[in-house]
């Protein structure tokens, strides 16, 4: 836990007093960057480091997508099946992925590499077909190029 | 900068997002200048006389918003929402990506005109590069002295504070942003009282898009006259509109306000992609009512030309639909995306969207029944007008006009159980 607080107190430091309640989202984050999946405890901690209800944050735990209540695997790959992505081969790119790693969507693979999520418009709507793997964007799918993404992934 | 481009007016190579270099294209130069010679309602005044209207959606004159806000209260807040994730809208990003400092400096001049200490820019969670470059160009505009204490030697002191959201389309209306940047789950809130009275911790607050603000620098620098001889006498400027879908070059173009939509389609983007004939175009985000071939011999990209068509320009998010693709599963991937992102709050929008997203999965499925189309017009009575926000109308307006429009495929889709498109979504 020490490392996380080091990084709340550094954050906290450059947060004037009267905006100490807006420090649960970025807080919520880096704890999800160290841990990779959060739960209760981890919002009763944020809670109590704040001073704020316990409830206020683990609503905002349990309300937002990002912050993973279960744990997920090395890499987190998000296919975008929104509008413009599915004019552009979305439900082929899903079935080619669902196929290679042989998992469907919102599943992880028994060796725990990678879990597969189907989310929302990533904001990329000129380069669809598009997908993000942990923070990186990657845009104009087609199944050659996953194939060579997947296999330069350790 | 003094072309008639706002935004791409640069050349984009490894290093143009950089301060030297957005300092070498007279970047900070509207803000250095400000500082020194206006007082904070001349920043307004100019705003308010260029006509700029926000750019994130719903298109209201900035500098009247920027009025209704008390500049004496004790504190004021601005806040720039980047929590681009209507559907079909991508054009934010580039802003990020290529000249963060064009924000920052738009973001200084606003909070200097509104007596604001305290800024936000509320930055979508998924967003990577835009996130780091955003994040680079503030510290470089701390070190310049361009934000902090005591700005370039002024009296004005302002701090800029970047939120990642958590995944919520949501929290792109303006009260749920605020919400989630007091750190609860982003439940939009009731107006009145509106932001401009009490907004981010029960103060006065702006809520702007990136696009806007990114304009005021360009305004400040060459005058609201300049500004407002672009585009059209009541929605001056320029707009970058994304195109997607079925075009041979989809992407970001700048272009001044009222350009013919069938120009930017047929000319700027190539044509329909593998040769194919215009189906429909959907002209600003997932929520605006959906064009059809006809419409879009005739329409401009303004506000006022738009809503002769009675749709809108929206974020200016242009999604181009081919001939071939069926409307019937098209809409499925809309009321899935707004049943998942109904926030809960509202009981017409959270029920309504699952209910009608419920159906469409099941004519999708080959199983509609007879009155399905009936129920889901039913559905968006029950929904439009009752909500909060206007999530739930967003979710309606494309269920009611895809009816409307392709009613034959609807109906074929459950007399047949299946569609009479083969399904396609791909052409």
């Amino acid at each position: 836990m020490s490392c996380i607080e080091e990084k709340f107190a550094q954050l906290r430091a450059t947060y004037p007093k009267e905006l100490n309640s807006s420090l649960v989202m970025p807080f919520l984050r880096i704890m999800l960057d160290e841990k990779k999946s959060l739960g209760e405890s981890d919002a009763v901690f944020i809670a109590n480091y704040l001073g704020l209800p316990a409830m206020q944050v683990k609503e905002a735990l349990t309300w937002y997508t990002m912050f993973y209540r279960h744990p997920v695997g090395t890499h987190v790959i998000k296919v975008c099946r929104n509008i413009a992505c599915s004019l552009m081969g979305a439900e082929r790119i899903i079935d080619h992925l669902s196929q290679k790693l042989g998992i469907k969507p919102g599943e992880t693979t028994a060796d725990g590499r990678f879990t597969l999520l189907l989310v929302e418009c990533l904001a990329s709507c000129g380069t669809a077909p598009v997908m993000q793997i942990d923070d990186t964007y990657h845009e104009q799918l087609t199944e050659a190029k996953i194939d060579q993404i997947l296999k330069g992934l350790s | 900068m003094t072309s008639e481009r706002i935004f791409f007016n640069f050349p984009v190579t490894a290093d143009s997002h950089t301060l030297k270099a957005y300092q070498g294209r007279g970047g900070y130069q509207a803000l250095e200048n400000a500082l020194k010679t206006l007082q904070p309602i001349d920043v307004e005044k100019e705003v308010m006389a260029s006509g700029l209207r926000g750019r994130g959606g719903a298109g209201f004159p900035t500098g009247s918003k920027w009025s209704f806000v008390n500049k004496k209260a004790p504190v004021v807040y601005l806040c720039c929402n980047a929590d681009e994730g209507e559907p079909g809208t991508f054009k934010d990003r580039w802003i990020f990506e290529h000249n963060s400092h064009q924000l920052i400096e738009g973001m200084i001049l606003a909070a200097y005109a509104l007596n604001v200490r305290n800024a936000f820019i509320y930055i979508r969670g998924e967003f990577d590069l835009s996130f780091r470059r955003l994040m680079d160009a503030m510290s470089e505009a701390y070190k310049a002295g361009y934000l902090g204490e005591n700005i370039l030697g002024s009296s004005f002191s302002c701090d800029i504070r970047v939120m990642q959201g958590g995944g919520a389309y949501v929290c792109g209306e303006e009260s749920s942003l605020y919400t989630s940047i007091e750190g609860f789950k982003g439940y939009p809130r009731n107006k009145p009282p509106f932001p401009a009275v009490q907004g981010l911790y029960k103060a006065p607050t702006v809520v702007n898009n990136v696009e806007t603000l990114a304009n005021v620098p360009w305004i400040m620098t060459n005058g609201a006259k300049a500004f407002s001889a672009m585009g059209t006498e009541k929605h001056p400027g320029t707009k970058i509109f994304g195109v997607s879908g079925h075009v041979k070059k989809p992407g970001l173009y700048e272009l001044p306000l009222g350009y013919p939509l069938k120009k930017l389609i047929f000319e700027e983007c190539g044509g329909i992609l593998n040769g194919k004939e215009l189906k429909a175009v959907i002209p600003g985000g997932s929520s605006t009512p959906i064009l059809l071939p006809q419409d879009v011999e005739t329409a401009n990209l303004d506000a006022e030309c738009l809503s002769t068509y009675r749709t809108m320009l929206g974020s200016g998010g242009v999604i181009v639909i081919a001939e071939g693709v069926c409307m019937v599963r098209l809409l499925h991937t809309l009321s899935r995306f707004y049943a998942h992102e109904s926030c809960g709050q509202c009981t017409p929008c959270r029920e309504g969207s699952a209910w009608m997203n419920d159906i469409i999965s099941r004519i999708v499925a080959g199983k509609g029944v007879k009155g399905d189309l009936e129920s889901l017009e039913r559905i968006t009575k029950g929904i439009m007008g009752n909500t909060v926000c206007a999530l739930g109308d967003a979710a309606s307006m494309p269920v009611i006009n895809f009816i409307t429009k392709f009613r034959a495929e609807f109906d074929y889709y459950i007399e047949h159980g299946r569609s009479m498109n083969d399904g396609r979504l791909e052409i």
